[in-house]
């Protein structure tokens, strides 16, 4: 009698944990929209990142390797990249200034790579300088190991925090039963380094026997998104799922986020991963969608520009090809909304110093949001 | 007797032939079906089915049976523009992915002959290597 009693309250207590998100207020599409797209970069492929410089100029990486400058409508190309592996999901993929860009001109690279031992590739980060129309000074900060010819989950995103720390992501490289669950292997995790690539002394798994000393969070699976909460200073970051389970995370050091003992999703031939959802010792997101929105870019916005959309994130949507919003109380979603519907893939949003929202979408290019006048 | 000794051989040697073909068709579907569920099932799903506008089908897809070149040259370099697959126009961009042509070459042969699917001629290596960007 009592067992069943404690196994009812288990139950019960276990049902309003895996309900938690099913009052999951649905994506809205707004009546009226407040903007105008406008395209200010034509033609472009993939643009997985983007950049704006102090003189109004725009740094953006295409996939495919080609590093583009723009400004006054004029494109052109920026010689001695890093040498790219373009296979599956990977290639030239996201950038970021130094907080200091303006006194020291470091800006950030993650691609997929060969380098190293062993056929196939991973992901690297490097930093180097411009100079005229030429990369300068590059440096290549971290590589992930081991090389392989998957092609999916390299991660990429790049984002620093109040403290200088660079943050990136380095995804499970089709490994889903190896690299997330275990700490001294590579993929799967979240990064922490010094801007020149040192480690610093207090990541978390520097005291462990071959831990990972670079590392900072494990059990990812592949974050595309990355970026500072203005209000908290804290490193949040998005991550595919497999078929359903793309889950908003915060960035909290040691901490596993599960990925693949707990998900939201499912194989794609619609087969379980596990049957769980929570687990002790693993952290549960702050969001998830069930089905995929394929999540990729994000950016809060803090802007006068959009005064109704100040304090929201916004996340693209490569499957369902629109931008969300987002409106957060605290750590919880409480409202979605679909803008610029059936855009296209959108691979990348960021806040322009100028306060515009830059949009990127594949095979478009790159749109500004202009807020109509009332 | 000799007749009879040839053709008891020549059946032998045909049959050895088609035999060693279905089971190079099969090795290189069983690569192919590897390199799809790593590079292609995120968009075309499991069953090759496609999500309707945004990406096309590849079971029993019109498009696919009737332009072999095409498709491969799709796998290999990548795929962009417009598209008609089953009387639905697709518009939409599939990366370069990366694969070499012993690869492009066993994961159409994995497309070619699955899910309803059915193509008299093997997908070569050489036939592979031999389509350009255009």
């Amino acid at each position: 009698m009592r067992n069943s009693i404690i196994i009812s309250c288990f139950f019960v207590v276990m049902a309003t944990i895996s309900c938690a998100q099913k009052t999951d207020t649905e994506i809205n599409t707004p009546e009226s929209v407040g903007f105008d797209a406008e395209l200010v970069v034509e033609d472009l492929q993939i643009p997985w990142g983007m950049v704006f410089l102090p003189d109004g100029a725009m740094i953006i990486a295409e996939k495919s390797g080609e590093i583009i400058h723009f400004k006054d409508g004029v494109k052109t190309e920026i010689q001695g990249g890093p040498e790219i592996y373009n296979r599956g999901q990977g290639g030239l993929m996201d950038i970021e200034l130094h907080p200091d860009y303006a006194s020291n001109g470091w800006i950030y690279f993650s691609y997929a790579s060969q380098e190293g031992e062993g056929s196939g590739g991973n992901t690297a980060i490097m930093r180097a300088k411009i100079s005229g129309n030429s990369l300068t000074n590059s440096e290549l900060l971290y590589k992930a190991s081991p090389n392989t010819k998957k092609g999916q989950h390299w991660g990429s995103r790049l984002e620093f925090d109040d403290d200088g720390y660079l943050y990136f992501s380095v995804g499970d490289r089709g490994a889903r039963d190896q690299n997330p669950q275990d700490r001294t292997l590579d993929g799967g995790k979240i990064y922490r380094i010094y801007d020149d690539g040192r480690v610093p002394e207090d990541n978390p798994f520097i005291g462990m026997e071959n831990g990972n000393a670079r590392a900072f969070t494990w059990g990812n699976r592949n974050p595309q998104g990355m970026a500072k909460n203005p209000e908290t200073g804290e490193i949040w970051i998005h991550e595919h799922g497999p078929m359903g389970g793309d889950e908003i995370n915060i960035v909290k050091k040691g901490v596993n986020y599960g990925w693949p003992v707990i998900t939201y999703g499912t194989n794609y031939n619609g087969t379980s991963i596990t049957d769980m959802t929570a687990k002790e010792g693993m952290e549960q997101p702050i969001h998830y969608w069930v089905p995929s929105i394929a999540p990729s870019g994000m950016a809060f916005v803090t802007s006068d520009l959009y005064p109704d959309w100040k304090g929201n994130l916004l996340i693209g949507s490569l499957a369902f090809q629109y931008l969300e919003r987002l409106v957060l109380e605290g750590e919880k979603v409480s409202y979605r909304e679909k803008l610029m519907e059936n855009i296209g893939r959108v691979r990348n949003v960021r806040q322009g110093p100028d306060g515009f929202i830059y949009v990127a979408v594949e095979g478009k290019g790159i749109y500004k949001l202009i807020p109509k006048s009332e | 007797m000799k007749t009879l000794i040839i053709s008891y051989l020549s059946l032998v040697a045909g049959l050895t032939f088609l035999l060693s073909q279905e089971d190079e068709l099969e090795a290189s579907m069983n690569r192919g079906k590897e390199i799809y569920a790593d590079f292609c099932v995120t968009c075309h799903l499991p069953t090759g089915e496609g999500v309707e506008n945004t990406y096309p089908p590849l079971a029993k897809s019109d498009y696919l049976m009737a332009n072999r070149e095409a498709s491969i040259r799709g796998v290999k370099y990548g795929q962009r523009g417009e598209m008609i697959v089953n009387g639905i126009t697709y518009d939409n961009t599939m990366l370069p992915l990366g694969l070499d042509d012993e690869e492009v070459a066993d994961v159409m042969n994995y497309i070619n002959n699955s899910w309803g699917n059915k193509s008299e001629k093997m997908v070569t290596v050489e036939e592979v290597a031999a389509v350009g960007r255009r």
